[in-house]
């Protein structure tokens, strides 16, 4: 009984730091200020502010501060993912004319040289009778990923919100994920990397892949920096047809930045599928079949 | 000293079988500096990879693994070569085989030595080599192969150096006017032995430990390397007979090399009464069986995709049979695998210079088949090959990546040369007490 309580007490005395913890990081301010919150002067208005944990506190309103997200996550944050969150992206077959604005657009968010985008659009034809057509393919975040089974050192990982990334400050470059991966997803830093054009490239993150390190491999990272702040990935807003949906399962919602539409109806009337399921890697990028064409295919 | 009786007989084995350490000739001497000039070129061109990075290969995103993965393959074969002589022949008490076990041990531990170094030099961050111990996740098979290739390192060195403690002891007390560092080097790693009873029974136990414990290990290291390849979704090493198919190549290989070593040994050193023209008749006979064994595996490997043509797997086997790689494969299945079975079923097939010259076909077959191996099947991925650069659908190794490799040879001849130059190539001490028992079983048979 008396472990009990010892426990109950403690575990309170978590609750209560960590809440402190989770107001003052809201506030962009230390606990120490905040405790002096308690002594309520009558004169400030107070205001009332979730904090990451769910609770609801009251804090003064000219403490208030408005936090701007300039470093990205740390690498041990980053393994983690955003909490409720399943990421999956859509491709529409039938509007894809190859305009090659996802990959320009990527190449611009993640510094890359043009000689080794992350997105690659493949002119796919099933059968000699068939049409070809445009496939763009990016990596597919597996739930079963077989990149991530062989990587000896853990550098790259697989998140609860779907997400593959690599951590480059980990990578050996022993290319193993390369071979492993059934969708030639993966790129490699066989050279220097280009330099780090703008400031947002300079610290790095897993969730950011920039800046790009030699010998180390990256690749398509669904852009979980800019998902936190609930924006969009560049190159699902870059696509001028609206070929490309992203969203969240969990949500049933996925959107192309015009559209936004629920996925399961999306996969049901359009018979959406994933590329070479019966690899068993469990894609979460599906494709919806290249019929009743927005263009005709052309080279 | 132990009972080494000093008869005439028994000092000419001595002097025959330490005039290596003593003495070197102009020829070695050539050789090892043409090598050390090989390996040094190798250094630049590793250096040259290290300033710019893997880019200085011909490697690329899809041809991501190269002539290095494919030459670890190859020495790591070659290493097998230990386990075979020094311990599955002596374990089925094949008595002549004895002169062979040194040459095989020696010949192990440096290949295995160049292939741990080889896989490093794959590496894209070879500074971060110690992470496959510090954030090592078992469940990769790099680990497993890092656990094994040391396990099987180590066990080498043992089965080098145990069975050479005796002959140690000879060179530490009977060898005159070496220099006064090899003494010292004798007399630390003889590590006092005195030839008592109680250190013959131990070193006979431990012995046989290592030669039935190397035995699990050489088919594990092998069998891991090939899954390397066997783990990952790729048509063409998508096989469940990749593990013997990699072991059987590799016993073929070992018996090559152990051919090649023993011919420029008893050439060289004048050991012709040691290594007798029975030793490569023997040899010549094991070298066909365990190729009949390996062709049996390479059927089997590509009869079935050969069969079926499956799609991207067909396609990868039709560009081996008749495409792109044609001239390399049947290159390698004829002259490397078909030919030698054929001229080594012949007694006239198993003499010296033969012998020779089909071990050489093994070994350039082997090396070439390793290529084969590696090389098409990542050039055969499930989606095509599409919208990169033209240097992308090719590999063609670059200087640097030739040089590394040629390094790599001339590094295993060197360190197996300078063992030569340290320990008795020939067991000595087993020389006696055969030449002994032999007198023995001479006069109980008279009798």
């Amino acid at each position: 009984m008396k472990m009990q309580n010892k426990r109950n007490k403690s575990r309170r005395k978590f609750l209560q730091s960590s809440g402190i913890i989770g107001v003052s990081t809201l506030l962009g301010v230390q606990a120490f200020p905040l405790s002096s919150c308690s002594k309520k002067t009558e004169s400030s208005q107070t205001i009332k502010v979730l904090t990451p944990e769910g609770k609801l506190m009251e804090v003064e309103a000219d403490q208030l501060q408005e936090i701007h997200h300039h470093q990205p996550v740390s690498s041990k944050e980053s393994r983690k993912g955003i909490p409720g969150k399943k990421f999956v992206m859509v491709v529409d077959l039938a509007k894809c004319k190859n305009a090659r604005e996802c990959i320009k657009a990527c190449e611009a968010h993640h510094n890359l040289p043009p000689d080794r985008p992350f997105i690659k659009v493949l002119k796919i034809q099933d059968n000699p009778q068939s049409s070809p057509y445009w496939m763009p393919k990016k990596c597919f975040q597996c739930d079963n990923p077989p990149c991530v089974k062989v990587c000896p050192v853990g550098a790259t990982f697989k998140r609860s919100d779907g997400i593959v990334l690599i951590d480059n400050q980990l990578c050996i470059g022993c290319r193993f994920c390369m071979a492993a991966c059934p969708y030639s997803a993966r790129v490699f830093n066989w050279g220097k990397p280009k330099p780090i054009g703008n400031s947002k490239h300079a610290h790095y993150s897993p969730e950011t892949s920039t800046p790009s390190q030699v010998g180390t491999v990256e690749k398509c990272d669904f852009c979980p920096d800019l998902l936190r702040e609930g924006k969009l990935p560049p190159c699902i807003t870059a696509c001028p047809n609206g070929v490309l949906y992203f969203g969240d399962a969990n949500e049933d919602a996925v959107t192309n930045g015009v559209d936004t539409v629920r996925l399961s109806k999306l996969l049901k009337d359009k018979a959406g599928y994933r590329y070479l399921e019966e690899l068993g890697t469990e894609p979460n990028v599906y494709y919806l079949p290249p019929v009743d064409r927005l263009f005709p295919f052309k080279e | 000293m132990e009972s080494i009786h000093k008869t005439k007989e028994n000092q000419q084995i001595l002097n025959d079988l330490t005039t290596p350490i003593l003495k070197s000739g102009r020829n070695f001497k050539l050789l090892m500096l043409v090598l050390s000039i090989v390996i040094a070129f190798g250094i630049f061109a590793y250096y040259r990879q290290l300033k710019h990075g893997l880019i200085v290969t011909a490697m690329r995103d899809y041809t991501s693994w190269g002539i290095y993965i494919s030459n670890f393959v190859f020495f790591v074969a070659v290493s097998l070569v230990g386990s075979l002589i020094s311990s599955i022949l002596k374990l089925a008490n094949a008595k002549w085989s004895y002169p062979l076990t040194r040459i095989a041990e020696m010949v192990a531990v440096a290949s295995i030595i160049c292939a741990s170094i080889i896989i490093i030099v794959d590496m894209g961050r070879p500074d971060r080599f110690f992470y496959v111990i510090t954030h090592a996740r078992i469940q990769s098979p790099i680990i497993w192969d890092v656990i094994v290739i040391i396990t099987y390192l180590v066990i080498s060195i043992l089965l080098l150096l145990l069975p050479l403690l005796p002959d140690l002891a000879i060179c530490r007390d009977q060898l005159n006017g070496i220099p006064s560092w090899k003494k010292r080097l004798y007399k630390a790693i003889s590590l006092n032995w005195k030839g008592s009873p109680r250190q013959q029974k131990r070193l006979k136990k431990a012995s046989s430990i290592l030669e039935i414990m190397v035995i699990p290990v050489a088919f594990a290291i092998h069998t891991i390397t090939s899954w390397l390849f066997a783990t990952t979704w790729r048509p063409g090493w998508d096989s469940t007979n990749l593990g013997p198919y990699f072991v059987s190549g590799a016993f073929m290989l070992g018996a090559a090399v152990i051919v090649i070593a023993m011919y420029f040994v008893r050439r060289n050193f004048h050991l012709q009464t040691y290594l007798t023209q029975e030793h490569f008749d023997k040899m010549g006979k094991i070298l066909v069986m365990l190729s009949l064994v390996y062709l049996y595996f390479n059927i089997n490997e590509y009869l079935g995709p050969a069969f079926k043509m499956v799609g991207v797997e067909g396609e990868h086997v039709t560009e081996l049979f008749s495409g792109k790689y044609a001239a390399l494969y049947w290159f390698v299945q004829i002259i490397g695998l078909i030919l030698p079975i054929i001229i080594l079923l012949f007694r006239r097939g198993r003499r010296p210079l033969i012998m020779l010259l089909v071990s050489f076909m093994v070994l350039l077959g082997a090396w070439l088949k390793r290529f084969l191996i590696v090389i098409p099947s990542l050039q055969h991925p499930y989606l095509p090959i599409q919208d990169v650069d033209e240097s992308y659908h090719h590999y063609y190794p670059t200087w640097e990546e030739w040089a590394i490799t040629f390094a790599t040879f001339a590094g295993v001849i060197l360190m197996v040369g300078l063992m030569m130059k340290i320990f008795p190539v020939i067991p000595i001490t087993e020389s006696i007490n055969n030449r002994s028992s032999k007198i023995a079983d001479n006069e109980t048979s008279n009798k």
